[in-house]
């Protein structure tokens, strides 16, 4: 079974679910008898989901939508057709 | 074989992401509209060499990712490999205990890390260098896994391990720094005083 510097040192593969799964195993037996590290494993959680959401809510420009479209619109070899006219 | 039409179809509902991930690479709002307009012109000009049924939101972010370091790394003056120093780990869990008092002022339904407001996290992650910057990017807000990021940065898995180890220690660094800076973070004696006084 893991010890508290083994298993702080695979954290942050764990809560990355990098881990294969009996290592994955060995981590939560420790955790399961370690208040110590998994109270150090919810915070470092709670931060990675913190992190996810605050850095999420930028609001899309006005306009942007509507010009990426107009990229699709465009006839690139002006044979009438969007696109190339080899698919390219 | 794919076909353009369907890429406005299937692409768009990415938009807001890319161009949150472009925020944050770029750091300007001007740059970011560009890279996002770019990656989605690159991938309706390439869609036909998409796989239908594999990963559409992938793809489009190694374009993006790709874009950003093709046409913007190359600009930046300040060296790509900064020291970050050596930066113990669980650095903010381990400091939390000089927060308390900013935590108990929080009401229940608050979490603790609403400390922070999402213009500081945003430049604690601006504020790493490129090479750490792009997987804390990858991984914290796009979720994608260590292989998908080494192949979007054409670096090795253990390569992507290390800089994300190192790139979020660097980052609670950051944001203890601005809680410092915000008088969040009193000393023992520094309460014993307030205490003192009356406070």
């Amino acid at each position: 079974m893991a010890n508290c510097k083994e298993t702080i040192r695979e954290l942050d593969a764990f809560l990355d679910g990098e881990l294969p799964s009996d290592v994955r195993t060995h981590i939560h037996e420790h955790l399961d008898e370690c208040v110590d590290c998994l109270q150090a494993f919810d915070f470092q959680a709670e931060l990675k989901q913190a992190i996810r959401r605050k850095c999420s809510t930028d609001d899309l420009p006005a306009g942007l939508l509507g010009r990426i479209e107009m990229c699709f619109d465009a006839d690139f070899d002006d044979d009438g057709t969007i696109g190339h006219a080899d698919g390219a | 074989m794919a076909d353009q039409q369907d890429f406005a179809d299937q692409a768009m509902e990415y938009a807001p992401q890319l161009y949150s991930a472009a925020l944050r690479m770029t750091r300007n709002r001007a740059d970011a509209e560009d890279l996002v307009q770019e990656a989605y012109l690159r991938g309706f000009r390439s869609f036909h060499t998409f796989q239908e049924g594999t990963n559409l939101r992938a793809w489009l972010f190694r374009i993006l990712t790709n874009a950003y370091i093709n046409k913007y790394r190359a600009k930046q003056r300040r060296p790509q490999e900064s020291d970050l120093g050596e930066i113990e780990d669980l650095y903010l869990y381990r400091r939390l205990g000089s927060m308390e008092t900013a935590a108990a002022s929080m009401s229940a339904e608050e979490q603790f890390l609403d400390v922070f407001t999402d213009d500081e996290v945003k430049q604690a992650l601006e504020e790493l260098p490129d090479n750490f910057r792009l997987p804390v990017i990858l991984a914290d807000v796009e979720g994608f896994s260590y292989k998908e990021i080494a192949e979007m940065l054409e670096i090795p898995i253990g390569t992507v391990m290390s800089r994300l180890h190192r790139g979020r220690k660097a980052m609670q660094r950051a944001l203890y720094e601005y809680a410092e800076a915000r008088g969040l973070t009193r000393t023992f004696d520094e309460k014993q005083v307030d205490v003192a006084n009356g406070d």
